[in-house]
């Protein structure tokens, strides 16, 4: 393995478990189950921790502690954060809402409704309760903390409703802030300084994230976290995917908009900026730079991007090595590698009051979707929406508390008719080594095992066990709801291996919720109702825990 | 029977003027008294303003009211939560399921003063009036019953079968299952 992630824990997308095989993997048997009560989007992946595994829910959140000692894994203790229920109505489409981390004896608690939680991992005590962000204002934390030594670091999300995007370090003792960053506006508050070296960027250029809006504008521009930051503790960075700039209707913000949709790295004791990768700068359809950042053993950082390319890059400099196209894409030809940015095809440039038809990639609402690197094999595993949209830009006005948009979105299957598809890639020879196609789009993460099994769940709620070299289907098992998290493999106090899923799906599939969706509607779900209107109805709405293990 | 067609004609042709009658400026007493409804304490349900009795329901009958409506919808980022009434990170209104109620006093009072999980207040962004206009629309979208008043279409993106082709629950039956 490259650079370990600071949290002393392993790459959640690998497991080095080698128990399951190809060879037995088509034998594995449910072992026990566990039902949520709640139903949503399921998307934080189970966390095992010593001989706990902890369940956390979609907003309003119970945190479940389970025993894996007992059989049947009964509950040790459960944890309920007073919510803000305003929170609520800032989510769409199935995205994360919170996330977990462990480290040492303690938990930290990401809630949607902005607040981080260190809890004490044996019993479920709070130790202390910050409240970072707040929903008012647009502002919510949707991916896991980062425990990166003794700080916690967060990331605001929320840009459809245009509150500015910022990465926060607390401390892990007291919750106390240790430094806060934002991601549009002056260099101060940017932390942009002396040891800033961006390679994409004038070097004497001053405030970019001012200059490179209309006037004020940046005050409202987004550009939060995108998926969660991952540390690199022999460099001591911190690298993270911000996002899409507000509104979504480009023609209001002529510009870059820097610094949203794009990758950042930062000194991970200060803040301060070190480099910088415009991935999809003036960002037409509200991609981001989301898709996931995933260090590999030979010392490179890779960014599956939602816009349809794949970044090979340089974790010191943020130098960009290669950028090769893995998804149906007709909105930009290639990347330009001197300057970073994708060379657009114009007649898929939006343009106020008109319709675009057939951009591809679509929009990926928040995609939960990371992929997996398996040391093992080499290669990465990316469980991908094959999509394309037609968009639809309008004026929107900036109304503090509402999402600040402009564009009616409608989403549907890229040429082929099908929505999605399990790609492994070779990344040094910039190819697939093989992909299954999905009826749907895949919107969970991807779990690689060093017995080289590929496990992750589907919208119709199968978890599919692949064989991690070749594709060929082993295993699959009906859950009772959509799997939107990513798959879990951990060895219990009986010294066996297993495996464990969440299946639980929610606003997007219209069916299956605590939000309403009607997809008669073909924009509800910011478009994906009219990409998933024959996704069958749910067995259960309630998140269920399943867990296999080999008979 | 010629004279009769023509008073027919005529007929319609008033009936039709009053459906999409227009004030260039509202009344300001009337305007005032517009917001005068009487809500039941829980904050659901209640007796609209006397005025809108007395004007005969313009926000509900009247094509230009619900024009209006149907504009300030997207003016007023009404479809960034709840998209062309399908629903996003807000619920769809367009399914017939109401969880604050059906009645005008109770979407009026939605608008106004919000909800819980996430509908903002927008007393004091819009008048009134406005969210009378607002209310009759969004109304319109859930009703499961025909109306002769409706919006003109899109300008770009159809979205759903559009408002006059009224009411969408009786053409297209419901595939909504929550």
């Amino acid at each position: 393995m490259g650079p370990q992630l600071a949290t002393a824990q392993p790459d959640p997308g690998f497991s080095r478990l080698d128990e399951i095989t190809v060879e037995n993997a088509g034998r594995l048997v449910p072992a026990w189950s566990f039902r949520t009560g709640t139903p949503g989007a399921h998307a934080t992946a189970p966390l095992i921790a010593g001989d706990t595994l902890f369940v956390l829910t979609p907003f309003p959140h119970t945190l479940f502690a389970l025993d894996l000692t007992r059989p049947g894994a009964a509950v040790k203790w459960r944890y309920m954060p007073p919510p803000d229920r305003t929170a609520d109505g800032l989510t769409c489409c199935d995205a994360a809402t919170g996330g977990l981390a462990a480290s040492g004896d303690r938990l930290y608690l990401n809630t949607l409704d902005g607040h981080t939680i260190s809890l004490d991992a044996a019993g479920g005590q709070v130790v202390w309760d910050a409240r970072p962000a707040h929903p008012q204002t647009g502002e919510t934390l949707a991916a896991a903390p980062l425990v990166a030594g003794n700080r916690i670091i967060i990331g605001s999300a929320g840009d459809d409703a245009g509150p500015r995007g910022w990465l926060a370090a607390l401390d892990a003792a007291t919750g106390r802030q240790d430094w806060k960053v934002f991601d549009t506006g002056p260099d101060a508050e940017v932390g942009i300084g002396e040891g800033f070296r961006p390679l994409y960027d004038p070097p004497q250029a001053r405030d970019r994230g001012v200059s490179t809006w209309p006037p004020a504008a940046w005050q409202q521009g987004g550009g939060g976290l995108s998926g969660a930051p991952v540390a690199d503790p022999a460099l001591g960075l911190v690298f993270y995917q911000t996002g899409h700039p507000a509104p979504w209707n480009p023609d209001q913000r002529p510009g870059e908009n820097r610094w949203t949709s794009g990758i950042f790295a930062r000194d991970a004791a200060s803040g301060a900026a070190r480099w910088f990768d415009p991935i999809n700068p003036h960002d037409l359809y509200a991609m981001g730079a989301s898709g996931g950042l995933l260090p590999t053993p030979d010392g490179r950082l890779v960014h599956p991007d939602a816009n349809g390319f794949l970044y090979v890059l340089d974790p010191a400099t943020g130098k960009m090595l290669s950028a090769t196209r893995f998804l149906p894409v007709n909105a930009a030809r290639g990347i330009d590698l001197a300057s970073a940015v994708p060379i657009r095809e114009d007649r898929y440039v939006t343009v106020q009051d008109r319709t675009v038809r057939d951009i591809c990639p679509a929009w990926p609402a928040g995609s939960n979707a990371q992929a997996a690197y398996s040391p093992a094999t080499g290669l990465l595993y990316i469980p991908a929406a094959t999509l394309c949209m037609d968009m639809a830009a309008r004026s929107a006005s900036y109304i503090a508390g509402t999402p600040f948009g402009g564009a009616d979105v409608r989403v549907k299957p890229a040429p082929g008719g099908e929505e999605g598809a399990l790609i492994a890639w070779d990344i040094a020879a910039g190819r697939a080594a093989w992909t299954v196609p999905e009826r749907f789009p895949l919107r969970g993460g991807a779990l690689a095992t060093a017995g080289s099994v590929v496990f992750y769940g589907t919208l119709d709620g199968l978890l599919k066990a692949v064989d991690a070299r070749t594709g060929r289907g082993l295993w699959q098992f009906q859950a009772t709801a959509g799997i939107v998290g990513r798959p879990a493999s951990f060895r219990a106090p009986d010294g066996h291996q297993y495996v464990a899923v969440l299946a639980g799906a929610g606003g997007l599939t219209g069916t299956a919720s605590a939000k309403e969706i009607d997809v008669r509607d073909a924009t509800a779900a910011r478009g994906f109702a009219n990409a998933l209107r024959t996704l069958p109805p749910p067995q259960d709405r309630s998140g269920t825990l399943f867990v296999f293990r080999l008979p | 029977m010629r004279a009769r067609h023509l008073l027919l004609a005529a007929c319609a042709f008033l009936v039709a003027c009053q459906r999409e009658q227009r004030d260039l400026r509202t009344d300001p007493p009337v305007a005032e008294a517009l917001g005068q409804v009487a809500v039941m304490p829980g904050g659901i349900g209640g007796r609209p303003a006397a005025i809108d009795r007395a004007l005969g329901h313009p926000y509900q009958t009247n094509a230009y009211q619900l024009n209006q409506g149907k504009r300030l919808w997207d003016w007023f980022n009404c479809s960034g939560c709840h998209a062309a009434g399908g629903g996003a990170s807000g619920p769809a209104l367009t399914d017939g399921s109401w969880r604050y109620g059906p009645d005008m006093v109770s979407i009026f009072v939605s608008i106004r003063d919000g909800r819980p999980n996430g509908m903002p207040a927008f007393r004091g962004k819009l008048t009134d009036e406005q969210i009378l206009q607002l209310s009759g629309y969004v109304q319109a979208m859930g009703a499961e019953t025909a109306s002769t008043a409706a919006p003109s279409r899109n300008d770009t993106m159809q979205a759903r079968a559009s408002e006059n082709r009224a009411p969408a629950a009786a053409a297209f039956p419901k595939q909504v299952s929550r």
